[in-house]
C-alpha cells in the first residue's frame, strides 16, 4: 500500500549572508494511511522544516533536496497549482500558534468556508453550513455564533478548536499538527490532545504530530521519530520507545518528563550542554558532546540509522545493548 | 460601530470651530484693512463701505453675524470680486476644485496601492528597484516643476493633450493636471503599501492561508490587503492636505476655473472674506476626511472597534 | 558615538544612489559658487540683441535668455544659491526651535509635556500653505514673514523627535547624577540631554533640508515669496511656465535645477536614514 507520505533523503538548507546553514541533514521517513506518528526534538531540530518542506511553505532562501512524495505525487519542487490542489485539502496543517495564525479582519465563518468554496467548489452558503457542523465536531460551543465572530474575540483553546475544524473540512488523508499544545493552558493542552484523540477516531486519518513535549506524544502515537540537530536519531514504536529507549538522547529525554508518582522533592533531571547551532555539519554523533556514553568512534564516524524496523535507532552504542 | 462613528464626530465639530474663529479674530485684528491698497479713497466714502461690510460693528458683533451667515451657508460679499458674494465665488469653483481633487485622489490610491503590492511580490527584481525609483522621483520633485515639464512634452512637444484651460466635463483638459497632483500622494502610497505588504507577508496567518492552498490572488486580496494597507490609511488625511496644497498650483498654472486659484488670487489681494470662506471649507473637508479615516481604521482592523 | 559613525560610514559608501546624490550635490553648489566667475554675464544686464534666445554655446548666454534679455545660466544659479541659502537658513532655525521645544516638552514630562504636544498636533493637522495665506492677507507680502513661515515647516517633527528621545534620555542615570549634583534644568538640558539626541535629530535635519527648500520654492512660484527683481528657483519656474510654449528653455533650466537638488537632498536623506537606523539592521 502506497504511504500517505514519503520523504526520502530530504535536506534542507538556509542561504544568508554569511553563508548556507543546514537545518534538515538526510530525513527519511514514511507515514502510513492512518498512521499516527510523533516526531520529537528540541527547537531547532528540523522537525517542522521538514513539514514545511512537505507543504511547499519553506521560506525564500531555503534550499531543498531529495523527495517528499504525498500519496505517490512529488510536492518538493512541484508549482504552486500542484502544490494547492493538494494543500488545504487532503494534506492539512494545525499550525504552530493559534493566537496569530488567524487572519484578524476577517470573520471565523469566512476562513472556514474559504477552504471548501475553494477546493470542494461548494457554495458559500452550503460552506458555512459545514464550518458550523464542524464546528460542532470539535465540541466549539454555539457554533453559529462563533462563526460570526473574529478571532480576537474567541480563547486561544477555542481558536485551536477552530484551526482543527479548519483542518478536517475536506477529509484529509494526513494532518500535521505542529506543536498544538504549546501555546496553551495546561488545562486546555489536556482537551486538545482529547479532541485529536476522537478526531483520529472519528476521522480515521493519519496524523503527524509534532511536539518538543514527549507527553504530548506519548497518548496518540502510533510511532515515534526523535530528532536532534537536523536527523532523525531513533524511530520506534511509541511502546517500545517508552520502555526500551534505545539513543541515549532519547533515554534523557525520558528521565526528563517528571513523574506524578515519583518523589516530590526530587530535582527535576536536566540535560547538561546545548544541542549543535544549525550549520555545524558535523562528520560525527552530533549529540557525542552532552553524550555520557560517547567514545573515540563517535566523534569521527557519523551513525547511520539502522536496526529493526520498528525499533530504528542512530547510535555506534545504543542504550538497550547493555 | 454608529457609536464611535458620533463620538468622533463630536470631537471634530469643536476643532473646526476653534479654526474658524481663530482665522476670523486674526483677519480681523490684523493692521491695515481691505482697502488700504486702492488709491485713498475720501474718508467719507470709506465710511460708507466699512458701514456696508459690517466693519464698523463691534467685533464680536461681526464674529456672531459671521458665524449666523455660515450656517446659512452664506459667506459674505467678496471684497476684491465686488459684483459676487463669496458664496458665489465658491459656487462656481468647488465643482472643478472638486472634479480635480477627488479624480487624483482615487488615481494615487489605486495606482499607489497597485503598484506598492506589485513591487512587493517582486522583492528585489528590477521591476521592484525601479518602481521604488520612480516614486523618489514622485516625491521629490514639486507640483509645480512636474505640471509645466508635463505640459512642455505632451502639450507643446506631442501635442496630445491640452496645455492649459478648461472645458467643462473634459477629460483631456484635466488629464494633467490630474496626473500632475496625483503624483507625489501617489510615489508615498506605493511605498507604504509595498512596505505594509512586506511586513503583512511574514505573519502567521499569511502562512495558514497558504496552507489551506488558497490561490495567490485570494491570499493577497482577502487576508493580505486590509492589514497592508493600514499604514496607507494613516497617510490619508496628509495625502489629501498634499492634494489641497498641490490643488493651489495646480490650478493656477493650468488656468482652471476652480477655488484653489481665488483662494491664491485672494491671499494676493488680502481679499478678507474670500480667504477666510476658503479656509472654513478646506478645513471642513480636512476635518471631515479625517472622521472618514477613523471609521476606516475600525473596517481595516475590527479589532480597532472594541 | 563613534563606532556608530564609523558603521553608518560604511553603509553610506556601499550604497552607490546616495554616492551619486552627494556627487551630483556637490558639483552644484561648486557650480553656483563658482559659475558667476566663468561666465562672462551678470544676474542683471538686460541684453537687448539677445531677447528670448535659445541656449547655444555661439553668443555667451550658454543657457539661453529670458523675456528681458537676462542670462539664464547665471540667474539659475543666483536663484539656485538664494533657495539653497533661505532653505539652510530656516532649517537652522526650525532645527534650534524644533530641538529647543522638544527638549523642554520631553524634560519637563506630566501636564507641560502633555501640553507642549497637544498644541503640535493641531498644528501638524492644518496645511502650512493655509497659515501662509492668512498671514500673508493679514500683513502683506513680506521677507521676514517668508522666513517665518519656512522656518515653520520643519520644526514639529523635530520637536516630536527631540521630545520622545528626550523622554528616554531622561530616564538614564547620568540625568539623575546631574540633578543630584544640584545643575540647573537649563544647564542640563543643553549640556546633558541635547548631545545625546543628537544622532535623529542630524537625519531628520537632513531630511527637513528639502522639504524647506521645497515649501520657499512653492511660496515664491505663487508669488508670496520672494519678491522681484530677487530670483529664487521658484520665481524662475514661475516665469518660465509662463514662457513654456515660446522659449521652453527658460522652464527647463531653472526646473531641472530645482528637481535635481531635490532629488539628491531625498536620495542622500533616505540613504543616511537607512545608514543610522539601528531598526533596519541586517542579522
Amino acid at each position: 500500500m502506497t504511504p500517505t507520505l514519503s520523504i526520502d533523503d530530504l535536506r534542507i538548507a538556509f542561504s544568508h549572508r554569511a553563508g548556507s546553514v543546514e537545518a534538515v541533514d538526510r530525513v527519511s521517513l514514511q507515514i502510513a494511511p492512518s498512521e499516527c506518528v510523533g516526531i520529537v526534538g528540541e527547537s531547532g531540530s528540523g522537525k517542522t522544516q521538514v513539514f514545511m518542506a512537505a507543504m511547499g511553505l519553506l521560506a525564500g532562501n531555503a534550499r531543498a533536496t531529495g523527495s517528499v512524495r504525498f500519496e505517490g505525487r512529488e510536492l518538493l519542487g512541484a508549482d504552486r497549482a500542484a502544490l494547492n490542489r493538494v494543500r488545504g485539502s487532503k494534506l492539512t496543517m494545525i499550525p504552530q500558534d493559534p493566537m496569530t495564525s488567524l487572519t484578524p479582519h476577517l470573520k471565523i465563518g469566512i476562513q472556514l468556508a474559504e477552504v471548501m468554496v475553494a477546493h470542494l467548489g461548494k457554495t458559500w452558503s452550503d460552506a458555512r453550513s459545514s464550518a458550523g457542523r464542524m464546528l460542532e465536531r470539535v465540541h466549539v460551543p454555539e457554533p453559529k455564533r462563533r462563526l460570526n465572530q473574529y478571532p480576537h474575540e474567541l480563547s486561544g483553546g477555542m481558536r485551536q478548536r477552530v484551526m482543527i475544524a479548519m483542518s478536517l473540512l475536506c477529509e484529509p488523508s494526513l494532518v500535521i499538527a505542529d506543536e498544538p499544545t504549546t501555546a496553551l493552558d495546561v488545562t486546555i493542552q489536556a482537551q486538545i490532545i482529547e479532541l485529536l484523540r476522537a478526531v483520529r477516531g472519528e476521522f480515521g486519518m493519519a496524523l503527524a504530530l509534532i511536539s518538543h513535549d514527549l507527553a504530548v506524544v506519548a497518548g496518540l502515537a502510533d510511532r515515534i521519530l526523535v530528532m536532534y540537530a537536523g536527523r532523525i536519531v531513533e524511530a520506534a514504536a511509541a511502546g517500545a520507545l517508552f520502555r526500551r529507549p534505545r539513543h541515549p538522547y532519547t533515554a534523557e529525554l525520558l528521565k526528563c518528563v517528571p513523574s506524578i508518582s515519583g518523589p516530590r522533592s526530587a530535582r527535576l533531571p536536566t540535560l547538561a550542554g546545548q544541542p549543535p547551532r544549525p550549520g555545524e555539519v558535523l562528520e560525527a554523533c552530533p549529540f557525542a558532546p552532552r553524550c555520557s556514553r560517547a567514545a573515540e568512534r563517535c566523534r569521527v564516524e557519523r551513525p547511520q540509522l539502522g536496526g529493526p524496523a520498528g525499533a530504528q535507532v542512530a547510535c555506534h552504542f545504543p542504550v538497550s545493548d547493555d | 460601530m454608529i457609536r464611535y462613528f458620533f463620538t468622533r464626530l463630536a470631537g471634530a465639530i469643536p476643532t473646526l470651530l476653534i479654526i474658524v474663529t481663530a482665522t476670523f479674530f486674526l483677519m480681523r485684528a490684523a493692521p491695515g484693512g481691505p482697502f488700504d491698497q486702492e488709491q485713498t479713497l475720501p474718508p467719507e466714502i470709506t465710511a460708507n463701505l466699512q458701514r456696508a461690510y459690517g466693519l464698523d460693528q463691534p467685533i464680536w458683533t461681526q464674529y456672531g453675524r459671521y458665524l449666523k451667515s455660515l450656517l446659512h451657508g452664506d459667506f459674505g460679499p467678496s471684497f476684491k470680486y465686488k459684483d459676487f458674494t463669496v458664496t458665489e465665488l465658491i459656487g462656481q469653483g468647488f465643482p472643478v476644485t472638486l472634479q480635480l481633487g477627488v479624480t487624483a485622489m482615487a488615481l494615487a490610491l489605486i495606482a499607489g496601492t497597485l503598484l506598492g503590492t506589485f513591487a512587493a511580490l517582486h522583492r528585489n527584481s528590477a521591476a521592484d528597484h525601479a518602481t521604488m525609483s520612480l516614486a523618489m522621483v514622485g516625491i521629490a520633485i514639486p507640483t509645480f516643476v512636474v505640471l509645466p515639464f508635463l505640459g512642455l512634452l505632451f502639450g507643446v512637444y506631442l501635442h496630445w493633450l491640452p496645455v492649459a484651460g478648461w472645458e467643462s466635463g473634459s477629460i483631456r483638459h484635466l488629464a494633467l493636471p490630474v496626473i500632475a497632483l496625483a503624483l507625489p500622494p501617489l510615489a508615498y502610497i506605493a511605498r507604504l503599501t509595498r512596505a505594509g505588504m512586506l511586513e503583512v507577508l511574514r505573519s502567521s496567518f499569511i502562512l495558514t492561508a497558504f496552507a489551506k492552498g488558497l490561490p495567490l490572488h485570494t491570499v493577497i486580496l482577502r487576508h493580505a490587503l486590509r492589514p497592508a494597507l493600514m499604514p496607507v490609511a494613516s497617510y490619508l488625511v496628509p495625502a489629501v492636505a498634499s492634494i489641497m496644497t498641490g490643488s493651489l498650483v495646480v490650478e493656477s498654472i493650468a488656468g482652471l476655473p476652480g477655488i484653489g486659484r481665488y483662494l491664491v488670487q485672494g491671499a494676493l489681494n488680502r481679499d478678507y472674506t474670500l480667504v477666510l470662506g476658503m479656509v472654513v471649507i478646506y478645513s471642513t473637508l480636512l476635518i471631515g476626511m479625517g472622521l472618514l479615516v477613523d471609521l476606516l481604521y475600525a473596517w481595516l482592523d475590527p479589532r480597532v472597534r472594541h | 558615538m563613534g563606532a556608530f559613525a564609523d558603521e553608518a560610514w560604511q553603509r553610506l559608501r556601499s550604497n552607490p544612489a546616495a554616492a551619486a546624490a552627494l556627487a551630483v550635490m556637490c558639483a552644484i553648489l561648486a557650480l553656483t559658487w563658482f559659475g558667476p566667475w566663468i561666465s562672462p554675464n551678470d544676474a542683471h544686464t538686460l541684453d537687448w540683441l539677445h531677447l528670448a534666445a535659445p541656449p547655444g554655446m555661439q553668443s555667451s548666454h550658454w543657457f539661453g535668455t529670458d523675456r528681458l534679455g537676462r542670462d539664464l545660466f547665471v540667474r539659475t544659479l543666483a536663484g539656485t544659491r538664494v533657495s539653497m541659502a533661505i532653505g539652510l537658513a530656516a532649517s537652522v532655525v526650525s532645527l534650534l526651535v524644533g530641538v529647543t521645544y522638544g527638549a523642554i516638552a520631553g524634560y519637563s514630562g506630566g501636564r507641560t509635556d502633555h501640553l507642549m504636544m497637544r498644541v503640535i498636533e493641531i498644528l501638524s493637522g492644518l496645511p502650512l500653505i493655509f497659515f501662509v495665506i492668512v498671514l500673508t492677507v493679514i500683513f502683506g507680502r513680506s521677507e521676514s514673514l517668508l522666513f517665518f513661515a519656512i522656518g515653520a515647516v520643519g520644526w514639529l517633527t523635530m520637536a516630536r523627535i527631540v521630545r520622545g528621545q528626550t523622554l528616554s534620555v531622561r530616564r538614564r542615570e547620568f540625568i539623575e547624577a546631574a540633578i543630584a549634583s544640584g545643575a540647573g534644568t537649563v544647564r542640563i538640558i543643553f549640556r546633558h540631554v541635547v548631545p545625546n539626541v543628537l544622532g535623529p535629530v542630524i537625519v531628520y535635519a537632513t531630511l527637513t533640508v528639502p522639504q524647506i527648500i521645497l515649501f520657499e520654492s512653492f511660496l515664491s512660484f505663487l508669488g508670496l515669496g520672494v519678491q522681484e527683481p530677487g530670483a529664487s528657483l521658484g520665481t524662475l519656474i514661475s516665469e518660465g511656465a509662463a514662457e513654456m510654449e515660446a522659449a521652453p528653455w527658460i522652464l527647463l533650466v531653472p526646473g531641472s535645477f530645482l528637481a535635481l537638488l531635490l532629488l539628491c537632498l531625498n536620495i542622500f536623506g533616505d540613504a543616511l536614514r537607512d545608514a543610522l537606523d539601528v531598526r533596519d539592521g541586517s542579522p
